[in-house]
């Protein structure tokens, strides 16, 4: 028998060229990617880090707003400002050598501060897909803040002084389809089975199977048979410790002894026995899927809402008929043989499919109704959304300028907690407000350190006083931030960077939880803590 | 660059290395000679210059450091450049080493990275002994092993009394798509590589008998091809290359073949790709954190400036971002930095074959080796027992292995000498028969 010619599909350059991402978030998440329109203020060293790691993966385009002309300081710790660029636009300098890294990135940038363009052209950050800002004074980040919230353009705020560092997510409403959880219990509905797997199933009595027969047959219908068994007996299925006991112990005892009078539990059969702690529980709605069913955008859904919410009300009439989501449609590998298998998995597929179809359906239904455009929603995206129904996330962020305005966490516990890195947080807000006080860091200057940390410490002690904490923080917390004296360590900046990076991609992706919504990374101790502010 | 620039340019970093701080290392003293010795004398291996070197260099390069060497015997693919951001398209083909060492020496001026394009094996102690710190951004568990075995092997007791002064730090990242970890090793004085062998999961394996019979997934097809199909076709008359698309070509189309013939979904040239050459997804973001990490150590462990990560971290920004750091511990009787004699216990030495021992040897979770050669010494005499990586003694001796311990005249307390691709060294297991008593001529 002569094999026929090759025809395996000839990969484009740029699928090899990103191919290690792709096993990651996927060509429609590159898509999404090669898509985005990234702003960022300040061309720092974490700057340039963080779109570095957005370049690289490919995004559409990127626009640097920086004022600030190359100083020492900046050859010292940015990798993309060349020592001969003294007194250069850091923004031309740094567009420049970014650009170099990925031929498929378009970049240009703004040699203006941007409270110039704040003053001038508000709307200049508006079709952004995500605002990045670092070193950026409260006085410039409070009206930006408001601004983009209001432009529900997301917004990611860094700055890395010393040993420490923090990232702030600004972000209205973000809607996540495929969060990529680590570990998923499969959903095989064997406390329920609908008609067709019912019939399928009903069909094996595990008891009659030789030898061959039971080594082949699939966990999922020895599971189905011994639960039969059980509820004939009992009137209903296992659900106390005791009552799964009970099932584990008839698999257990299921096998013929061989010629020495031992059981021997087939593979398949123990993976029966595994099964009945993750997989006989009555379909629960996870929790982050039932607060999408209950949010106001999925009750009610209006000509302004996004696809996405037009196929959460599809999905929720759905729920409340059905009594759980649509099934994910694929099937865990176990110990079978392969056709018995394969007919199990088509059975789940199938049903996933006919499910799938009827919450499209009625989604192009509701879009119509509310005068949307069909084409808004595309059967690949309802596919996706279907697969994912238990795995939905939507975050709902704050706004930073109303965090500066009135802090929403009770500080005093968290401060009272030893574990607790809160006082970073506490620290680094006394920090920005000296910058914006003062026009420059606590301890910039040799021997302005000690004089500078009393000063720090006043503007804290003050911050806390306007929250009401009666907590203080600790002098040599206040007396490292001074020692820093505001410098930029380039390891600290690139540890961020590529976290700031990443949660960019996030957003822009819809793939994978961002963080909600403040990131504090103590690079002394390599420890780090989240927040939601 | 002037001296006034030179010094103007490190302002950052004199600020942490000249100014006294409440966490700094209890023996810190402040003062310029700590930049003087980063930028003038401390020496730094950086093993391997993929995603996670290039981003240790340029690191590295801006702390301070000037005398960097890089090591890498690895040639750029067209794969690398979505994350290795020293490379371009025209670098293709080219060593790694070399490209990022002469794109760094460029960039900041006064560093001088020297590349070594060649294996990490190619070099003996005496390379490995000239450096203060070194810094493994290495994909190979089997290389980090090496490298590992290599630092512990520097190591000098006398009368069972560390000689600091032979200690050379490690600090070790690793990352696989959105996951990482970095670690100090202090070797001597806290858990090595093999402590921790435990932290690396097996590699995915599926049993002979589900390829070959029962295929379930589009995986159990691939396997097929790539280890039945291929030997007994051999369609190009060489061993099977994950980076030769006629190859993977072929091994597409079969698999296709396979999976349609079961009615088995699910079977994609990028699956195929992955499985054969054992891909692991990485992302530039990943490795920049991962490598900002142990590049913030060495500059700990260089200054004294603040306490190293005590001693492992782990990274994850699949959900939110999240670390966690701890003190792995030393395991007790570490193979490599115990100083605790090895034995190896044999139940019955009579019933045991030496492929037996070997399994033990590649399989046990506190060995994992991957070709472990076996000699040993009977009556004054060397004598080979197994060797599998030169083909002439692998053909000789081929016959031992379903030979019994006895049979092999193997004694209780006879030392079996063993080397592998894990370590640099030859490791000492002592026989201990549990029914030495048993006395077969
Ligand atoms: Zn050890």
């Amino acid at each position: 028998m002569s094999s026929p010619a090759p025809k395996s599909p000839e990969q484009s350059e740029k699928s090899k060229k990103y191919d290690r991402q792709l096993r990651l978030w996927g060509d429609h998440g590159q898509k999404f990617l090669e898509n985005s329109k990234i702003c960022l203020i300040n061309a720092t060293a974490l700057g340039t880090e963080i779109l570095k790691s957005l370049v690289l993966p490919g995004i559409g385009s990127f626009t640097i707003v920086d004022g600030e002309k190359v100083t020492d300081d900046d050859i010292g710790s940015n990798f993309f400002i060349e020592s001969d660029s003294i007194g250069m636009s850091r923004a031309q300098v740094a567009t420049q050598n970014l650009l170099e890294l990925n031929p498929d990135v378009r970049g240009d940038y703004i040699d203006e501060s941007v409270d110039h363009i704040m003053a001038h052209s508000q709307d200049f950050f508006d079709t952004f897909s995500v605002v990045i800002a670092t070193c950026l004074p409260e006085k410039v980040l409070m009206p930006l803040s408001r601004h983009l919230w209001e432009k529900n353009v997301p917004l990611i705020v860094c700055r890395s002084v010393g040993f420490l560092g923090y990232i702030r997510i600004q972000v209205k409403e973000h809607t996540i389809i495929e969060a990529h959880p680590d570990n998923e219990n499969h959903d095989l509905r064997l406390d329920n089975p609908w008609p067709a797997l019912k019939e399928h199933l009903d069909k094996v009595d595990v008891t009659k199977l030789d030898n061959k027969e039971r080594s082949h047959v699939p966990a999922v219908v020895i599971l189905y048979y011994y639960l039969a068994q059980f509820k004939s007996k009992h009137g209903h299925l296992p659900k106390t410790r005791a009552e799964k006991e009970e099932v584990k112990k008839m698999i257990t005892e299921s096998p013929p002894p061989d010629e020495h009078g031992i059981k021997n539990l087939e593979e398949n059969f123990k993976e029966a026995i595994r099964y009945i702690n993750t997989c006989i529980n009555p379909i629960k709605i996870p929790p982050n899927l039932q607060a999408i069913l209950e949010d106001d955008s999925c009750i009610n859904v209006n000509q302004n809402s996004s696809p996405f919410w037009v196929l959460c009300a599809a999905l929720k009439e759905f729920v409340e008929k059905e009594g759980a989501p649509p099934l994910k449609g694929t099937l865990p590998d176990m110990a079978a043989d392969t056709s018995s298998y394969i007919t199990l998995q088509q059975l789940y597929q199938k049903q996933a499919q006919t499910q799938c179809e009827i919450i499209y359906r009625r989604a192009l239904e509701i879009a119509r109704n509310l005068g949307l455009s069909q084409e808004t929603i595309t059967e690949s995206e309802a596919k996706l959304f279907c697969k994912h129904a238990s795995e939905l996330h939507v975050i709902r962020g704050s706004c930073i300028a109303d965090e500066y305005q009135k802090t929403r966490v009770d500080l005093t516990s968290c401060l009272e907690d030893p574990d607790s890195l809160m006082f970073h947080y506490i620290t680094l807000r006394g920090l920005e407000r000296f910058i914006s006080e003062f026009n420059s860091y606590p301890g910039q200057l040799d021997d302005h350190v000690e004089p500078d940390v009393l000063k720090l410490k006043g503007i804290i002690g003050k911050l806390l006083g306007e929250w009401g904490c009666s907590q203080i923080i600790r002098d040599e917390r206040v007396h490292e931030v001074c020692r820093y004296g505001g410098a930029e360590l380039h390891s600290v900046s690139a540890i961020l960077g590529g976290c700031a990076a990443h949660e960019a991609i996030k957003l822009i992706t819809l793939q994978y939880k961002p963080l909600n919504n403040t990131f504090i990374y103590d690079a002394i101790t390599s420890t780090s803590a989240s927040f939601t502010l | 660059m002037s001296e006034t620039q030179e010094q103007k340019r490190w302002g950052h970093l004199r600020k942490v290395l000249e100014r006294p701080g409440p966490f700094c290392h209890p023996e810190f003293e402040p003062s310029p000679e700590i930049m003087d010795f980063i930028v003038t004398s401390c020496k730094v291996l950086v093993v391997g210059a993929g995603g996670l070197g290039c981003e240790l260099l340029k690191d590295l390069a801006l702390m301070g450091f000037k005398q960097i060497h890089v090591i890498d015997m690895d040639t750029i693919d067209l794969s690398n450049l979505n994350r290795q951001f020293l490379f371009r398209q025209k670098d293709i083909g080219q060593s790694k080493a070399k490209v990022a060492a002469a794109f760094i020496n460029k960039r900041v001026p006064g560093c001088q990275v020297t590349p070594h394009f060649c294996k990490i094996q190619d070099y003996d102690e005496s390379f490995y002994r000239s450096f203060h710190i070194m810094v493994c951004g290495l994909d190979s568990i089997v290389a980090r092993r090496w490298i590992n075995g290599m630092i512990l092997s520097l190591l000098s007791y006398e009368d069972g009394v560390l000689d600091n002064s032979t200690i050379i730090p490690l600090v070790d990242g690793g990352t696989e798509g959105f996951k990482g970890n970095a670690r100090v090793i202090v070797p001597g004085n806290n858990a090595c590589v093999e402590c921790t062998l435990d932290l690396y999961p097996p590699q995915i394996t599926y049993p002979l008998c589900t390829i070959a019979n029962t295929p379930r997934l589009p995986e159990h097809c691939i396997e097929y091809v790539k280890v039945v199909l291929w030997p007994k076709e051999n369609p190009f008359n060489a061993p099977l290359d994950g980076d030769d698309s006629q190859h993977i070509g072929w091994v597409y189309e079969k698999s296709l073949e396979r999976a349609s013939q079961f009615n088995i979904p699910g079977v994609t040239y990028r699956l195929v790709q992955g499985v054969v050459k054992h891909i692991i997804p990485a992302v530039a973001s990943t490795n920049a954190v991962i490598a900002g990490v142990c590049a913030t150590e060495v500059f700990k462990i260089a200054t004294s400036c603040c306490l190293p990560l005590n001693n492992y971290m782990v990274f994850n920004d699949v959900d939110g971002i999240y670390t966690y750091t701890y003190a792995a511990e030393r395991r007790d009787n570490c193979v490599v930095c115990s100083q605790v004699p090895q034995t190896l216990p044999i139940e019955d030495p009579s019933k045991v074959k030496l492929k037996d021992l070997i399994k033990i040897l590649c399989e046990d979770e506190m060995f994992q080796m991957k070709n472990p050669g076996l000699t040993t010494v009977i009556d004054g005499k060397n004598k080979t027992l197994y060797i599998s990586t030169i083909k002439s003694i692998e053909e000789r001796t081929r016959d031992n292995l379903n030979k019994t311990l006895v049979e092999l005249g193997l004694k209780d307390g006879m030392d079996i000498m063993v080397a592998d691709a894990t370590s640099p060294m030859t490791l000492v297991f002592t026989l201990k028969f549990a029914t030495s008593d048993v006395e077969m001529k």
